[in-house]
């Protein structure tokens, strides 16, 4: 079928959509992500953002909390879009101060996962540029699922907005709001969202109905 | 509070809704004292924006008094009593747009930028009460309305100018001037405006204003072509003469040297992953007329000349007049206006009295009428031009 007002054919949309979705590969049980910003920052100061890894929650959508257990381990605890009860521990395998961070679950992880980040100033001068790869080995069973419904068909979209959100944490201060979409960082629902008008009281005492 | 709400294709309905709170630090509310229907409103009413819900509160033009501000407001910058003019893009100030002036593609502002980025290749700003693809920001038709960076974006008025005089320093007042400005407008210009609505009036004044030697107004109303001629301006009614021949006559063959697309297209909006293709198809179908502006725009337009688009277009264009584009070096330039970057050398032509938007109110009515005015406004009554709403 082509587009009669273009005259494109409609195998050009199909090749965009196949584009959209390619970043994120599913290689038997194990899903890699990648995803890339630029912050108008100074390299230090993402990259000691992100080495302080218990600011990982402000802006990654799955994490409910992480705790340094030492000076390379920690302990995280995923949110709601895991589903409950799901804990683990990783450490730091690799850092090199003001360019890379990489991590690993270790133990007996109900996810085990992987992760790089690298930081790298931009041409500009002033901000820099920050490339994240996350690799989750997919589980069976009822965490599987969960994890697998989280990410859905485009599973590289979560992380293309955890680095949003970590983008606006730095540039702005904290996650931009709207009564759309008010909750911030849980605000990750399919449309359609509340209606654009003011949250009653109840709405926000209420709050993220996680 | 009060407010004019979204209530479906061809509706909207004024209705009670709780009142704005603080959400981010840097947010205020103001108490809206004068808001105003837009013409890009109507594309909401038509239906052809996807991602519009029933009871999102409406208005994107509207100003008032600073009642409550967020922890994170440094007070030398705003205050609670302060007058404010809202700019219609929600710009944080701190991206690489904002630092580049480039308001309205703040890269922080839209919560819903992945959503936006899908439709346009990149994200685009937060913007009130215009569809959740632009943030699902609640609008300013309202008695209060919450203002997200309002460290950022308000235009303080400290001045004793009335709100008509200042009101539409939100949005069309800057949006006609953009128009003008992209245009690089000479002494010896003849710059012509596809539009006489309230933007198309404010881009031929604004030509007017920049130095253009003549600028000549294209419509089919002819309370507004005559709106435009009261300001000094040449009207061209496209139902009644050829446009191009007109405009050949009008410039001694040569064609406007500068063009400004002040229609835009109703009807383009379309994203695979919010509406099926089919939906994107019928809403440009039916809308078909609406790119001729355009076209006749570049055609018209002498070699090497510039032709500024600032009517609203939002997906896919049919039968663009590319060899023309190409072949004559025109200069195309266009975007969402950058409205924080012209308030305040605005403010101060205004105060010279360069500028008189007062010139296009034609209808005073309260908030409650909002549903009349919008009727008078998408239908042409009673000579509408600009419909100023008081909550």
């Amino acid at each position: 079928m082509g587009d009669l007002l273009t005259g494109a054919p409609a195998g050009q949309v199909t090749e965009i959509d196949s584009l959209l979705v390619v970043r994120g590969i599913c290689r038997g049980e194990s899903m890699e992500l990648t995803a890339t910003t630029t912050i108008r920052k100074p390299v230090p100061e993402v990259y000691a953002f992100w080495r302080d890894l218990e600011n990982l929650p402000t802006f990654m959508a799955h994490l409910e909390e992480v705790r340094s257990t030492g000076d390379r381990t920690s302990h995280w605890v995923a949110g709601a879009p895991f589903g409950k009860d799901v804990e683990w521990d990783a450490e730091i395998v690799d850092e090199v101060p003001g360019e890379k961070i990489v991590w690993r679950s270790i133990g007996d992880a109900d996810v085990p996962n992987t992760g790089t980040v690298r930081f790298m100033p931009a041409p500009d001068g002033v901000s820099t540029e920050v490339q994240v790869v996350l690799v989750y080995d997919i589980p069976g069973g009822t965490v599987g699922k969960a994890v697998a419904k989280y990410f859905g068909e485009e599973p590289h979209q979560q992380l293309d907005d955890d680095l949003r959100r970590f983008k606006q944490v730095l540039e702005t201060g904290e996650v931009v709001r709207s009564d759309g979409a008010p909750w911030g960082k849980r605000a990750r629902k399919e449309f359609p969202q509340r209606p654009a008008q003011p949250l009653s009281d109840s709405e926000l005492a209420k709050g993220a109905d996680e | 509070m009060r407010a004019n709400t979204w209530a479906g294709r061809n509706k909207v309905k004024v209705r009670d809704v709780p009142d704005p709170t603080i959400l981010n630090k840097r947010d205020a509310v103001v108490r809206i004292t004068s808001t105003a229907i837009c013409g890009s409103d109507l594309h909401l009413v038509d239906g052809y924006v996807p991602t519009m819900q029933d009871g999102d509160v409406m208005g994107h033009e509207f100003m008032g008094e600073v009642v409550e501000v967020g922890p994170g407001i440094d007070p030398d910058r705003l205050r609670v009593g302060d007058r404010v003019v809202v700019p219609f893009p929600i710009a944080c100030g701190a991206c690489a747009a904002c630092a580049a002036e480039l308001y309205s593609c703040c890269e922080n502002s839209n919560p819903n930028a992945g959503i936006a980025e899908k439709m346009f290749g990149h994200p685009v700003a937060g913007i009130f009460g215009y569809s959740h693809l632009t943030g699902g920001f609640a609008g300013g038709q309202a008695q209060y309305a919450r203002v997200p960076f309002a460290d950022v974006g308000p235009l303080k008025i400290e001045s004793d100018l009335a709100d008509e005089q200042v009101l539409f320093l939100s949005d069309i007042l800057p949006t006609g001037y953009m128009g003008a400005e992209m245009c690089d407008i000479q002494s010896s210009d003849v710059v012509a405006v596809w539009g006489a609505g309230p933007v198309g009036q404010f881009a031929m004044d604004s030509a007017r204003v920049l130095g253009a030697a003549e600028v000549i107004a294209i419509d089919k109303e002819p309370y507004r072509l005559q709106m435009a001629e009261r300001a000094g301006h040449t009207p061209v009614n496209f139902e009644e003469v050829d446009v191009r021949s007109r405009l050949l006559e009008l410039t001694g063959g040569r064609g406007p040297d500068k063009c400004i697309d002040a229609v835009g297209l109703e009807a383009t909006h379309g994203s695979a992953h919010i509406a099926a293709y089919d939906r994107l198809k019928q809403a440009v179908r039916l809308e078909t007329e609406r790119p001729h502006a355009l076209r006749q725009a570049i055609m018209s337009c002498r070699s090497g000349g510039v032709v500024s688009v600032i009517g609203v277009y939002g997906g896919l264009l049919d039968k663009f007049p590319a060899g023309a584009w190409m072949n004559r070096s025109l200069t195309l330039r266009t975007g969402q206006c950058h409205v924080q970057r012209y308030m305040k050398p605005l403010l101060q032509r205004i105060e010279r009295g360069e500028f008189d938007p007062t010139r296009i109110i034609t209808h005073t009515l309260a908030l409650d009428e909002a549903e009349r005015g919008f009727e008078l406004f998408k239908n042409k009554q009673d000579n509408c031009e600009k419909v100023v709403l008081k909550p």
